[in-house]
């Protein structure tokens, strides 16, 4: 395959020819020959002849055959290793082996087990680090690692009291928490070449002039080019063509954080629009603005086809009445006419990260069988991602089956509105429903429009109380795997993908995900000094595409949003259980059979070529429908 | 673009027909619209006009036409032209969409002036209702207004449906023998391979055969004279026996204790299963039980290697009657009549399933067999199952054990067979557990909760099995349809001892069919969706492989410095069982003690590492989240739950399509020389693609036109109890005033 070529052109230092997300944050207990292909290609040496399919095939092949040693990055440099040391599987049971603490990685391995066991993983993941107890009888301290990713490690170590040496646990302290130590973070060191710059992948221009933008409706604005209309905005905007630039910042002075309704996405037919913004200024005592009033009447009269405006407002009515007292609340109907207010009921990021945290208990180590279900509901976990797909779904029917455009807002617009409006538009067009095109979404809707990633994931930093993490982008993604599993051919990315996402969401090793802003990411230069997720990804994308796609571009999905279809997503949240077994199969064998297909149809081709040399008079078929249609299926 | 379904345009709407002047419609067009009858079916009442009324009035409305009682069904015939170009890609040719055979039925509830009341057979007399809505075992929901019609045609229909459907019945009364009666013999068709009907010498040698065994036959039973005697009425005509077990040691204790074989392991030990002995207080009694049970385990034991164990079912599984109740409130959960009831539900929905408690039955059911599994396969002990009647549970472990073990079973004929020799001939009262006959008392759906444990390792194993969900669904759903010899007798004897009566009585040869003659229910083409796409069939080289790998080397082990572990070994199991023969019998000397559990991780586990072979030993996953809810079954006639356009069903069909393609091209490579143009063969793939289907497909009906998504109408706000944390701003920092937000930020 191409993929050859770019394994070349990664130069000749052999550790750089490794691949970032499969090895390195795998952590595997490598008694499975059968989990999928990803977590198998880490260490298990019997999993090579069960991958043929994928292109980085050859590269991992090399790394394998030092088994079980550390393969470092760029510019990854081996801080300590320490022997003598016992990770506490929940699963397999205390395991000897050594520790090595790099820059990036924390590296436990153990030789003398059967297959061998390694535990490789970014120390970004790692929340917390904590000695629990006091020195044992045997001298032993031990350490736990509370980490980002649903799982918890434990560690024993024998350690000398008084003894100059520090604990290895106090290097993993340092660097995995590289903020709170002035450290730099290693994505700034990871240097590593890729055919492709994956920060070019979203151009703001590009992606609206494939909306058909700007028309006679909508402009596109450079007013917040300085970033002084609204800081956590991108510098292009797209606002309705008869409000100037002046206007816009006194809207502003009336949204909070000075985040105005700006357009997210077009309907390229009924140019029904999902716009976003933050709440308005209303306060007590009912306060409005002309130019507010004028900016939402605008947005409804760009799209003749209806005659009203729909405002959801992301927050249970109670929160945000309840803002009102800090100065903020909701749009009345008194004042922005034929504007109708829906509130969409969903929690905020306190409640979204103790349902996460009571999540990990029930699922982390070991599952309660009996009472699995009462236990899941309890974390009300499938409960929130219910409400913003039902919210996202209402958004979607009211724009493609209402042709009414609506105005999407939580608080602040960074968290709760980047869930709807990038979810709304996942269901209403396919282009984000492909590999690039879920990228851009990705981009545009949650880091240009200033989704707070540094804070809400605390990248770097040893406050694990913080009171701003909140896993809203892992719900964001969560919501897209319940699409994917309820529409399996609609999309051409994989749950691979899904989860190399969320694994570099904390790794750190990649820019894209550093930072609370676009104006921040330009001030720190990441398209300088960082390497994109999306470099790597579209370096090596035939591991992260859905073999079963077929691109129904027009479509537009309303997935159920009924408990009854929705599931916990066992293949993230319990995947560090080595008894969970992916549902790959299916995947594998639609592989096999287009390899199949692919290799007759080459073999028919021949033989009409073969014919067709013999026999003149017959004039050769163009090879067989089949290889030329894509299968179609019925949607 | 962005339209939903693509052929909108040629989308006919359902026409609303107008109820608003039924009077003036008139009778003059119903004569007509009878439903096609079957052979031998009778209509004992009709009404007209019946409103059929779906729960979601808002999508289609109601639709008027005339309601029927047959002695088959209840069937409702629409005034309206039945539109012809409307998708039916799956058809059952006994009974239609709007058909409700008569043991099909669950429970009917009146509809009494907003009022709604579960009709039993003794309030028949009391004021018709003005509406019906009729819950049945296939988990459809019908709404019928009887508003409109006349009053006394009203009554009538309403007390002939529930005279019919709910009130007890004999035997004779059921369709099957007015049906058959009425139809020429089906020529039997000999398809290669057959299914097993085990109901001759030739079937159960040959099953001995194929499974290496070595066991007794015993056809002291040919004409079922043993059965004719009370209490061996569920013994086959012809079964296996251990070799050591003696035919007067049948009459011991009527038949029970008798170890009847099922089915031989290649190692050479088997699975034997049979009813426990009756409970005896006094001293001898007991001590000549006990005798005799250690001399059945004897025999089992010597079947091979003298390793035996006991697995006493009514012990450690839940009984009957927790299946029963589990069971009804289960079902209770999907048949739901209107939306806001089921957006309510939504809430609670997992809580709700797990104190139904049916998915927890399952995996007690599969763990069990697991358990079983280990035995055979890890220890090659002789396994005995024991309960109480020998024909319940039992079946459903020794089923499930072969379905594991033996990939045989996981073929369409191979199961088939495996149902009739396990249950069918095996003894399961189908009669009574699936309460045919209206009495109420011994209902219980075992063989239901069979196919759900089949159902799970389907899910998980979608490779493995030659026959598709949809088997299983449509299976369980001819359960109900009393037209099958297979599920409406309480015995073989029974079956030919009421067949032959009856036939003596008519003076023709009577011959109920078999549910396994599909080409009664369906047609060709729709046959085809028993069949699962995916499965993997058995390579040619694998086959030669595993013959040469079949000699058994663990034969050797008899040799005596390889004696199995001690913990199997005969002598501690006859220890245990005298406990149990004590009378006591709360000591729950099987019960899976945390070391049973562990172990059969352990064997499970080590499964789970070595390479997945589906045409080898296959088990279930029985974590909490593996275990799951059989949704084509359970789900495909509620609307909102309908994705369009998706679910797995996409991904089978893809691969369905890719395989005739390949199948295509292979077909090409073949002819070599010129050859049908391949173009018109793909054409009719193409076709399927202009309409979104269901999930549920081939069942519940296809989208042509647009749709609006189903949006809960009911949200969490007061059940949610998120404590102090929901009315937390999300951000610690300002909005305007520093100060204020600050303060209530902690």
């Amino acid at each position: 395959m191409e993929k050859s070529g770019s394994a070349d052109s990664l130069g000749s230092k052999r550790s750089s020819s490794r691949q970032p997300s499969v090895d390195s944050l795998t952590s595997t207990n490598t008694t499975r020959s059968d989990r999928s292909a990803h977590l198998r290609s880490a260490v298990s040496p019997d999993a090579a002849s069960a991958r043929t399919d994928l292109g980085a095939e050859v590269l991992k092949e090399s790394s394998r055959i030092a088994e079980g040693e550390l393969q470092l990055l760029p510019r990854e440099s081996v801080q300590d290793t320490a022997s003598d040391v016992t990770y506490i599987c929940p699963f397999l049971g205390a395991i000897r082996g050594s520790l090595t603490v790099t820059n990036y990685r924390l590296f436990f391995k153990c030789l003398d087990k059967d297959p061998a066991f390694v535990l490789d993983l970014p120390v970004g993941v790692i929340s917390r680090v904590e000695k629990i107890g006091a020195i044992s009888a045997q001298g032993e301290v031990s350490f736990g690692l509370v980490c980002k990713d649903i799982r918890n490690l434990r560690f024993a170590h024998r350690y000398q009291e008084g003894s100059l040496k520090k604990s290895i646990f106090e290097l993993v302290n340092k660097f995995a928490f590289p903020v709170s130590n002035a450290l730099r973070m290693f994505a700034f060191e990871y240097g590593q070449p890729f055919p492709e710059n994956g920060w070019k992948v979203y151009d703001p221009l590009a992606e609206y002039k494939r909306q058909g933008l700007p028309n006679e409706s909508w402009r596109i604005t450079k007013a917040n080019e300085h970033y002084d209309v609204c800081e956590t905005y991108p510098a292009t905007l797209v606002v309705p063509a008869n409000i100037p630039d002046e206007e816009l910042k006194r809207v502003a002075a009336f949204r909070a954080k000075g985040r105005i309704p700006v357009l997210s996405w077009i309907h390229p037919e009924t140019q029904a629009t999902v716009t976003r913004c933050s709440q308005p200024m209303v306060g007590v005592n009912g306060k409005r603005s002309k130019e507010d009033e004028k900016h939402l009447q605008a947005i409804m009269d760009a799209n003749a086809q209806s005659h009203k405006l729909f405002i959801f407002d992301a927050r249970p009515p109670v929160n945000a009445a309840a803002n009102k007292m800090k100065g903020g609340g909701f749009e009345s109907e008194d004042a922005y006419q034929n504007a109708e207010l829906v509130f969409l009921d969903i929690h905020n990021i306190h409640v979204m990260r103790e349902s996460l945290r009571k999540l990990k208990e029930v699922v982390y180590p070991n599952i309660e069988e009996s009472h699995w279900l009462s236990n899941l509901e309890s974390t009300h976990w499938l409960e929130h991602i219910k409400l913003i797909l039902a919210g996202a779904l209402r958004i979607a029917d009211k724009v493609e089956s209402g042709k009414t455009s609506v105005v999407v807002h939580c608080s602040d617009g960074w968290d709760r509105t980047a869930q709807l409006s990038s979810l709304a538009m996942l269901m209403l067009d396919g282009f984000y429903r492909t590999l690039r095109g879920f990228q851009v979404l990705v981009e545009k809707e949650w880091l240009s429009f200033g989704h707070r990633f540094q804070l809400r994931i605390g990248h770097g930093d040893r406050n694990h109380t913080d009171a701003d993490r909140s896993p809203v982008f892992l719900q964001f993604i969560d919501c897209v795997w319940q699409m994917t599993r309820q529409f399996p051919a609609a999309f051409e990315f994989n749950e691979f993908f899904l989860i190399t996402i969320l694994d570099h969401l904390y790794s750190c090793l990649f820019g894209t995900f550093l930072c609370n802003s676009e104006q921040q990411r330009l001030e720190e230069d990441l398209p300088k000094r960082t390497v994109s997720l999306w470099s790597y990804i579209n370096s090596q994308h035939e591991e992260f595409t859905n073999p079963l796609y077929v691109d129904y571009a027009n479509h537009v999905l309303y997935p159920v949003v009924s408990m009854r279809h929705l599931e916990l997503w066992v293949g993230y949240y319990i995947r560090w259980n080595p008894r969970m077994r992916p549902q790959e199969p299916l995947h594998q064998h639609y592989r096999e059979l287009l390899a199949k297909r692919a290799e007759l149809q080459r073999k028919v081709e021949e033989l009409q070529r073969e014919v067709a040399g013999r026999v003149a008079v017959a004039p050769p078929e163009k090879a067989g429908s089949p290889a030329g249609s894509p299968v179609q299926t019925c949607v | 673009m962005f339209s939903l379904g693509s052929n909108g345009g040629k989308y006919t709407k359902p026409s609303f027909v107008s109820y608003v002047n039924p009077e003036q419609k008139g009778n003059d067009a119903l004569q007509e619209k009878n439903p096609v009858f079957l052979p031998g079916e009778v209509v004992f009442c009709s009404a007209s006009p019946v409103l059929k009324c779906t729960h979601d009035d808002l999508l289609e409305g109601s639709i008027m036409g005339t309601l029927f009682c047959t002695n088959f069904r209840i069937s409702f015939v629409s005034d309206q032209v039945l539109l012809e170009d409307v998708v039916q890609p799956f058809r059952n040719r006994l009974y239609g969409e709007n058909d409700i055979p008569l043991t099909c039925v669950d429970q009917i509830y009146g509809d009494y002036d907003e009022k709604r009341k579960l009709i039993t057979n003794t309030q028949m007399k009391n004021k018709h209702p003005n509406g019906i809505i009729v819950h049945c075992k296939d988990l459809r929901v019908f709404q019928f207004s009887l508003k409109l019609a006349k009053e006394e045609a009203a009554k009538k229909i309403f007390q002939g449906i529930v005279r019919h459907s709910l009130e007890p019945k004999s035997l004779r009364c059921i369709f099957a023998f007015s049906y058959c009666e009425n139809i020429a013999g089906a020529p039997e068709t000999q398809n290669k391979p057959r299914t097993l009907m085990f109901e001759n010498i030739v079937d159960w040698m040959e099953e001995m055969k194929r499974t290496k065994g070595n066991c007794k036959l015993l056809e002291i039973n040919k004409d079922f004279t043993i059965s004719q005697k009370v209490l061996f009425d569920r013994l086959p005509q012809f079964f296996f026996i251990p070799t050591n077990v003696l035919e007067k040691d049948l009459a011991a204790y009527q038949g029970k204790g008798v170890p009847i074989w099922c089915w031989s392991h290649h190692s050479g030990c088997a699975l034997f299963k049979t009813a426990s002995l009756p409970l005896v207080q006094e001293e001898s009694f007991l001590r000549a039980q006990k005798l005799y049970m250690e001399r059945m385990l004897n025999a089992v034991a010597h079947n091979y290697l003298y390793a035996v164990k006991a697995v006493d079912l009514s012990e450690t599984l839940p009984s009957i009657q927790d299946i029963q109740q589990s069971y009804s409130r289960f079902k209770q959960n999907f048949l739901i009549d209107n939306i806001g009831e089921f957006w309510i539900s939504d809430m609670k929905w997992f809580s709700t399933l797990e104190t139904t408690r049916w998915l927890s039955i399952i995996r007690q059911c599969l763990h069990k067999a697991v358990e079983v599994v280990e035995y055979l396969e890890k220890e090659n002990t002789n396994i005995l199952l024991i309960e109480d009647g020998g024909t319940d549970l039992s079946c459903v472990i020794s089923s499930l054990v072969q379905l594991m073990l033996d990939p045989h079973y996981r073929t369409l004929t191979g199961f088939q067979s495996l149902v009739q020799k396990e249950w069918v001939v095996g003894g399961h009262n189908f009669l009574e557990r699936c309460n045919h006959l209206n009495n109420k008392d011994k209902e219980s759906p075992v063989f239901l909760l069979f196919l759900e444990c089949v159902w799970q390792l389907l899910q998980q194993h979608s490779l493995a099995f030659q026959f598709s969900e949809t088997y299983l669904t449509v299976l369980s759903d001819s359960i109900s349809v009393a037209i099958f010899s297979t599920f409406i007798f309480s015995s073989p004897y029974q079956r030919v001892s009421s067949m032959k009566t009856e036939s003596q009585t008519h003076g023709s040869l009577l011959n109920i069919p078999s549910v396994w003659d599909w080409s009664l229910q369906f047609d060709c083409k729709s046959q085809e969706f028993l069949f699962n796409p995916l499965y993997r069939e058995k390579s040619k080289q694998e086959k030669t492989r595993n013959k040469n790998q079949r000699p058994k080397p663990i034969r050797q082990l008899s040799l005596p410095n390889a004696t199995p572990p001690k913990k199997y070994f005969f002598k501690e199991e006859t220890e245990s069982l005298r406990k149990m023969l004590r009378g006591t019998r709360i000591s729950r000397w099987m019960h899976l003690s945390d070391s049973a559990q562990a172990s059969v991780w352990e064997f499970y586990n080590a499964w789970q590492q070595k390479p997945l072979d589906y045409h080898g030993l296959l088990l279930p996953d029985l974590d909490g989240p593996a275990i799951r809810l059989w949704m084509q079954r359970y789900l495909r006639w509620i609307p909102e739950v309908q994705i369009f356009g998706g679910g797995d069903i996409t991904l089978v069909n893809k691969i369905t399509s890719l395989s005739q393609e390949l199948e295509e091209l292979r077909m090409e490579l073949e002819q070599q020389v010129r050859q049908a143009d391949p173009r018109c063969k793909s054409t009719e793939t193409v076709n399927k693609s202009t309409i979104r289907m269901s999930c549920f497909f081939p069942f519940a009906s296809c989208r042509s036109g647009s749709f609006k998504p189903a949006i809960p109408t009911s949200h969490c706000d007061g059940e949610m109890d998120m404590g102090h944390l929901a009315e937390r701003e999300d951000e610690d920092t300002e909005l305007t005033d520093n100060s204020v937000i600050r303060g209530c930020a902690d």
